[in-house]
């Protein structure tokens, strides 16, 4: 039985094949998924936890077949309902590191509501949603991330519903951790995996995914050479956002409450936008900026600190035996107004 | 009424024994009526009587006052013998109001005690309810019952009139002269309801000193003034000796959750969404963190029920709780339990329905939707209390045969026994069965879906357990391994072992107990709150000499494995429920028996005068 937290037990010196189950990989050959697992598997050993510690739990979706892969505990359940279930997991076992693997559908349509208050509560699960702006597993509906007027089996002319953008949802939550990465860019992604592991509380990562088969390069902005060094703005605490070529740098600033994107060499230091994680109004502002018009930040947009949903409701427990001692039934029973028949 | 003795008492006022009395207060939602209702019933537990309630209330919370649909009431029977129901007719009305009393006199015997509040019956609430004319004015009214008109209003503030106290706050307690009025017709001890007025306004000497001096006041009105010229008294009861307290279903649950979560040592995640009349168990549970019992409200009855499916997997007891409507939203997660094969016990209040239906008033429907109500082959282990109190001991069942088969078990309580209240005797918790959880930490031939010859339960492995990592989930797995399986005959055997499993739960079941003799006529079946009715019908058809058994079924699936047999030595089965014919239908499929329903789906308990007439209707078509 283990206590105490993640890493309170001495882990062995993994390796990112002890992460690796027996099963074999169900995803589309070509698909965004391979490289999340992997770089989920290989960040894992610098986490120091015992990986009996470790519990993934999905939902249904592709990105819900990541469970099966991984060589820890795992709880593949239905569809949006993960966070819900993580929900109950942490209560019952706050010792253990969970995991709850998701996707735009599964995580912002169908279980959007467990999603929104997994948030709020800040309960420790570190969420990653697999954004591919498509369903995948039902083969090629729309998705709430998609595009107004996307084009699918679904919609033949076209959505028309508006997207929902992930990080601005998260962060209407009140998430305390948010941040978003892209499947092609392996050190960034396992970057962001160590920082949202380590958070204390929920951490969102939204992990712009692509499906070669549905909506291949939908994130084309952020993989084609050219337009991803004009784009990516990778945000670093205590940096200012600048971006683009190096010929042809651009800053981010603050018009009064507008972000507009200025020649970095026009812009004097004192106006440049430095980025500060704990500033959650910027972090607002971060999350719907975009191409064309703006950069795709990439990066942890928020992390703040904040009281932890189940850390609260077992000191309410310990609190509560500390003072009156444990439950017992037999003075439970004959407390209050009792009579004797004899 | 039945009077056994008459004797004179000092007073001049003649005391009549009687061997059992049905009263009901009712009143406006603001009257207090629950509360009067509640004290009545502790005066009498105290008197040694046996006692069954009915509280009934408007799911409105504060419904506007003096309409019908905002009327209150609370009934209860207590007696000198074991008292199974609530009643059917009444031997006393109190009515604070003109609606009360035209919601309620029908249920007055003719001859019965009606004793109303006449300052309520002005013209304002007259409209309200309806009444051209006062009904108090009409001689028949008089004629028809004893009928008793009391300024209880204008008496209740000339008890108080000295205290410093408004208006409103001196009219909330005319309640208290109602209950001590109908406290001294029944001579019922005021001791209780004064430790609790003491209690319950410690902090309020104002409000305490009224409650108090207007209790004694309806009290001291019905010794002294010329109208009531008897009263009576109902002998206690003889009942099994031991300590006993009130409970109620929904507390009675919840304590059965927290004497299971002490004996097998693990810990309880309740996940649960308010609804009524569900919500109780909730709150109640939430008292009680030092049972390790860790409660969440979630954001909706899906999100609850997979909390609590969350944590099953992690090793503890996952139980969630709702009513009908709650349950039909749990349906596809309850299925994941029954596919992951993890413990998980679900309680359904059932109440009026379809849909919102009638939120406070009670029901059976929810029986083939608990045995059948998911898609696909998803059996799940189905147990029903009979009594408030029975509740305790199916709850802690319930986790028992949950973690033992590694099953999702649902329990069908409902309104009745949620709220209405019965003397318990309390149990001896040493004596309930061991809730012995073994979790599997043997690393050696480990597979998820191993199973135990006898129980056929896959091995509960807590994550955290070295070497034991696996995975599971909502898709079909290969038996043994655990890995998924789309082979189609696996398919087929797993389909047939999860049903085979909850097949097997029928080892735990007692042999069925008969009210009656082993073989006749009739045999009258039924399952959860209409156990009181039944029986009280059937030991009156009994008494006539009548050739009537009957069986009262906790476990609905799987049933007794004796039901088959004895539905077989009667000649005819009547069901009685409160739906349109769920268990009858599930007999008739299960054992090709023409038994035949009494169903009343009115929100209300079912009458034992109505069950009775059923009998002798059935009795009679077949002479």
């Amino acid at each position: 039985m283990s206590a105490g937290g993640p890493g309170a037990k001495e882990a062995p010196k993994y390796t990112k094949k002890d992460f690796e189950s027996d099963q074999d990989v169900r995803w589309c050959p070509g698909c965004g998924d391979y490289a999340i697992l992997s770089a989920v598997q290989k960040t894992l050993p610098d986490l120091g936890v015992p990986k009996e510690d470790i519990v993934f739990v999905s939902g249904i979706g592709c990105s819900s077949r990541f469970p099966y892969y991984m060589n820890t505990y795992g709880f593949h359940t239905i569809h949006g309902r993960a966070p819900a279930i993580a929900t109950g997991l942490k209560l019952a076992r706050p010792e253990l590191k969970v995991f709850v693997v998701t996707g735009d559908g599964d995580g912002l349509s169908i279980g959007g509501n467990h999603m929104l208050h997994v948030l709020r509560r800040n309960v420790s699960v570190t969420i990653l949603l697999f954004n591919n702006r498509i369903y995948g597993l039902t083969k090629g509906q729309y998705s709430p991330t998609s595009e107004l007027g996307k084009v699918t089996k679904s919609t033949p002319l076209g959505s028309a519903d508006r997207p929902v953008n992930p990080l601005a949802f998260a962060l209407g939550c009140g998430a305390t951790f948010v941040a978003r990465s892209v499947d092609r860019n392996i050190p960034h992604m396992e970057e962001m995996l160590r920082r949202a592991v380590r958070h204390k509380g929920a951490a969102f990562l939204e992990i712009l995914q692509n499906c070669n088969v549905y909506n291949d390069l939908a994130w084309n902005v952020m993989y084609d050479k050219e337009s991803r060094l004009a784009h990516e703005l990778r945000l670093e605490p205590g940096k200012p956002l600048l971006f683009g070529p190096p010929d042809d740098r651009r800053a981010v600033i603050m018009d009064g409450v507008v972000p507009r994107v200025v020649r970095a060499a026009d812009t004097p230091e004192s106006a440049l936008w430095v980025h500060d994680e704990t500033n959650l109004n910027a972090a607002k502002l971060l999350a719907d900026l975009f191409a064309p018009d703006f950069p795709v930040p990439i990066g942890v947009l928020a992390a703040i600190d904040a009281p932890v949903y189940e850390e609260i409701m077992l000191e309410q427990e310990r609190r509560a035996i500390s003072e009156r001692g444990p439950g017992d039934i037999a003075r439970l029973l004959t407390s209050g107004d009792t009579w004797k028949i004899s | 009424m039945s009077e056994i003795a008459a004797a004179v008492k000092g007073n001049g006022k003649s005391l009549k024994e009687l061997d059992r009395a049905v009263i009901r207060f009712a009143g406006d939602s603001g009257d207090g009526m629950q509360l009067t209702g509640e004290q009545f019933t502790t005066e009498s537990a105290w008197a040694g009587n046996d006692v069954a309630t009915l509280p009934n209330f408007p799911a409105e919370i504060r419904a506007p006052a003096g309409t019908l649909f905002g009327v209150s009431s609370f009934q209860l029977q207590f007696g000198s013998h074991r008292v199974y129901t609530p009643g059917d007719r009444l031997d006393c009305l109190v009515a604070m109001n003109p609606a009360a009393l035209k919601v309620h006199l029908h249920d007055l015997k003719t001859g019965g005690l009606l004793i109303v509040n006449t300052p309520a019956f002005d013209k304002r609430n007259l409209d309200k309810a309806g009444y051209a004319a006062n009904p108090l004015d009409a001689p028949a009214l008089g004629e028809r019952y004893r009928l008793h008109k009391v300024d209880m209003t204008g008496l209740t503030h000339e008890a108080i009139k000295d205290l410093p106290l408004n208006t409103k706050e001196k009219d909330r307690t005319k309640n208290f002269f109602a209950l001590g009025l109908v406290s001294w017709i029944y001579t019922r001890p005021l001791e209780p309801t004064l430790e609790w007025i003491g209690k319950k306004f410690a902090k309020n000497k104002d409000v305490a000193t009224a409650n108090t001096r207007v209790l004694k006041a309806g009290h001291a009105y019905g010794e002294t003034a010329e109208i009531f010229n008897e009263h009576y008294t109902v002998e206690a009861a003889e009942m099994v000796p031991g300590l006993y307290r009130a409970m109620t279903g929904n507390r009675a649950l919840a304590w059965g959750i927290l004497a299971a979560a002490q004996r097998s040592k693990v810990p309880v995640v309740y996940g649960a969404y308010p609804i009524t009349p569900a919500s109780d168990i909730l709150h109640e549970l939430a008292l009680h963190k030092r049972f390790r019992v860790r409660t969440i409200q979630a954001e909706d009855e899906i999100a609850a029920v997979s909390a609590a499916i969350g944590a099953s997997f992690g090793g503890a007891i996952g139980v969630t709780g709702s009513s009908g409507p709650g349950i039909a939203l749990k349906a596809e997660a309850i299925g994941l339990a029954v596919m992951a094969e993890l413990p998980l016990v679900v309680f359904d209040i059932q109440r009026g329905g379809p849909s919102t239906g009638l939120p406070t008033k009670t029901e059976q429907a929810d029986l083939l939707q608990a045995v059948y109500g998911r898609n696909s082959e998803s059996p799940v282990v189905v147990l029903a209390p009979a009594t408030p109190g029975d509740c305790f001991y199916v709850a802690y069942e319930a986790v028992r045969i949950a973690a033992k088969y590694m099953v999702p078990v649902l329990v069908l309580s409902d309104g009745f026994l949620a709220n209405g209240s019965e003397p318990w005797l309390i149990p001896e918790p040493e004596t309930l069965p061991p809730i012995d959880v073994q979790f599997r930490t043997d690393a050696d031939g480990f597979f998820p879906y191993l199973r135990d010859p006898a129980t056929l339960a896959r091995p509960w492995v807590r994550p955290g357990t070295p070497g034991l990592e696996h995975r599971i989930g909502g898709i079909e797995k290969q038996d043994v391994t655990g890995n998924i399986s789309y082979d189609a005959d696996n398919h087929d055997h797993m389909v047939r072992t999860r049903a085979e499993k909850v097949r097997r739960v029928a080892q735990e079941i007692a042999p069925t107990t008969i009210q009656g003799p082993g073989t006749g006529d009739v045999l009258v079946v039924g399952w959860g709150s209409t156990y009181g009715a039944i029986t009280a019908a059937v030991e009156r058809a009994q008494a006539a000499g009548r050739s009537v058994g009957s069986i009262h079924l906790r476990h609905l699936n799987p049933l007794p494995p004796d039901l088959g047999h004895i539905l077989r030595e009667y000649r005819r089965v009547l069901v009685p429920e409160i739906n349109s014919g769920q268990l009858v239908r599930m007999l008739r499929a299960e054992y090709l028996v023409d038994a035949v329903g009494f169903n009343r789906v009115r929100g209300l308990p079912l009458a034992s005068d109505e069950i009775h007439e059923a009998i002798t209707q059935l009795l009679e078509s077949q002479a």
